[in-house]
């Protein structure tokens, strides 16, 4: 068990050593790592603060029913009951042409307009909210209710937001197929790293296999060194997207401003960061792991 | 004890370089093993930590047929094998006491306690005022007792040298022997192929040696 701990340790510390003493080409390899990753990185962070503005403004789920200007007490009467009787109905309120038209009227810039007038242009309406946020609720039962007799129009207010989230959707999948394709760069990249050292350090192997090394003993710095180059590499990429968020904030701020909105670009939740740490160091540590296997191979006994 | 028994290697390609050999080498025996440059003197050493395997007969070492050794345990029997090999293979990219620990190190030996031994692997050879230099700076002779060191530093109870006097001078040659011989004393059981006669007389002025003959893959004395 010591001597266990003690190969580990020993490893950890031959891999921070080997990487501190080529400072340049650790920087370098770390950089590209971390550039490779700041993309579907930065673009998954904007995702997320996407939907967290989508979020923020959607309402409740609700639809507008407008009835025909001619319709009858009565009729307004039915169609009350009927959408009430609808399920998933949350609640049903009556808008009357009258209390639209007040509140038009309260309306400053509207108040001349609607002087003007000699008749009340606006029909009855019903504001139909649901119970949950299911989008494929919320418009067939929208289509039903536009199909009704004395129901002019039926608007569903919240049809943007779903655009939104079905582009955020499309969004998750292109920024999957980022990582990906970045991901075998990565791998790629940890893969000749090791090769490299393995070629550097041949005799060093060969000699220690002599000796009586295990294998494992063998290829565990080279774990190590592939896991540390992806932690380090996901660190720069956090940075580089954290970076890039910063210089963008003042732009969007100023955006944001002719919207009326706080909105800010923000960094992502800790459990976020940690998966992209941890994604890194996983795809590091494989990119060693095929190294190791593909180039330790000949200094197995025959 | 070790024990060849109907011994034959053939390294691919055909050639045959051991032919049937038979050979018991007792605990404690200081063996040398002679014969001319081809005879298959470095292939029976190779067979014993398994670098080679044998193509039939079986090698017994300690009561186990290595040449069936499955890969996964060949380590931790090349530890209980201090090994001098021909061409040394010194690390040159390291100090005199990084090499000695090599072995050490591989086994997860805490520093602390490995460094202890090595010191005291490199006091046995006389080099321990030399531990900070590079073996390059080393003469043939001290690179030689730092192979030496580094293959006594696990205290293994066989030791194996190929050729271990070839290349050094007389003066050289004969501290390393008597290194060997003082080995054999402490019960150290060493097989050592050499084309060196001299090498072979001196040792047997100071101890009982056993020698034997390899000719063309075959043992013949
Ligand atoms: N890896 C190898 N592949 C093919 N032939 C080899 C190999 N190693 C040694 N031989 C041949 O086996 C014979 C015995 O070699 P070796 O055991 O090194 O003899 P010695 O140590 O007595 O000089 C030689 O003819 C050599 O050419
Ligand atoms: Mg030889």
């Amino acid at each position: 068990m010591k001597a266990w701990l003690t190969l580990h340790w020993m490893a950890f510390l031959g891999t921070v050593a080997k990487l501190a003493v080529t400072p340049f080409a650790t920087l370098l390899n770390v950089l590209v790592i971390g550039v490779a990753l700041a993309l579907p990185a930065g673009a998954y962070t904007l995702l997320v603060n996407l939907q967290q503005a989508v979020r923020n403004v959607s309402s409740d789920p609700e639809f507008s029913a407008f009835l025909a200007l001619d319709v009858k007490k009565d009729e307004v009467a039915d169609l009350d009951r009927r959408l009430r009787a609808l399920p998933g109905v949350a609640r049903v309120e009556f808008r009357s042409r009258e209390a639209a038209l007040a509140e038009f009227r309260q309306h400053p810039s509207m108040g001349d307009v609607i002087a003007a007038l000699d008749k009340n242009p606006l029909p009855d309406a019903f504001i139909v909210r649901l119970t949950d946020t299911n989008a494929e609720d919320l418009d067939r039962l929208a289509e039903k209710v536009r199909g009704w007799a004395n129901v002019e129009h039926v608007q569903v207010d919240s049809a943007w937001v779903r655009r939104v989230a079905a582009a955020v959707g499309l969004g998750r999948v292109a920024v999957l197929i980022l990582a990906g394709l970045l991901s075998v760069a990565l791998l790629a990249v940890t893969f000749n790293t090791i090769r490299l050292q393995i070629l550097t350090q041949r005799e060093e192997i060969a000699v220690s296999k002599l000796l009586g090394a295990t294998n494992g003993t063998i290829r565990r710095p080279f774990y190590y060194f592939g896991a540390l180059l992806g932690v380090l590499g996901g660190g720069a990429a956090l940075g580089i997207v954290y970076g890039a968020f910063y210089l963008l904030n003042h732009s969007v701020a100023q955006f944001a401003a002719l919207y009326a909105s706080d909105f800010r670009l923000g960094a992502l939740p800790p459990e976020d960061m940690a998966s992209i740490l941890g994604f890194a160091a996983a795809l590091g540590l494989a990119g060693a792991w095929l190294s190791v296997s593909q180039h330790l191979r000949e200094f197995e006994p025959r | 004890m070790i024990e060849f028994s109907a011994v034959t290697k053939r390294y691919p390609g055909g050639y045959e370089a051991l032919k049937s050999v038979n050979l018991t080498i007792a605990d404690g025996d200081l063996l040398f093993i002679t014969g001319h440059s081809g005879a298959g003197k470095s292939t029976l050493l190779k067979l014993l930590p398994v670098i080679e395997r044998a193509t039939s007969g079986s090698v017994i070492v300690n009561g186990q047929n290595v040449s069936a050794m499955r890969p996964a345990a060949i380590p931790y029997l090349r530890r209980n094998i201090g090994q001098i090999f021909q061409d040394q293979k010194l690390l040159y990219d390291r100090s005199v006491f990084d090499n000695v620990m090599l072995p050490l190190s591989v086994t997860g030996v805490p520093f602390k306690d490995g460094a202890k031994r090595a010191r005291a692997a490199l006091d046995k050879v006389g080099l321990l005022t030399r531990e900070k230099a590079n073996p390059i700076a080393l003469s043939g002779g001290e690179q030689q007792r730092l192979a030496i060191a580094r293959a006594i530093v696990n205290r293994p109870s066989i030791i194996i040298a190929d050729e271990p006097t070839s290349n050094l001078d007389a003066d050289y040659a004969a501290e390393i022997i008597d290194l060997f011989v003082a080995f054999h004393q402490v019960g150290v059981t060493l097989v050592i192929a050499t084309h060196d006669e001299s090498a072979v007389s001196r040792a047997a002025a100071r101890a009982t040696v056993r020698s034997v003959q390899l000719r063309s893959g075959e043992l013949v004395a």
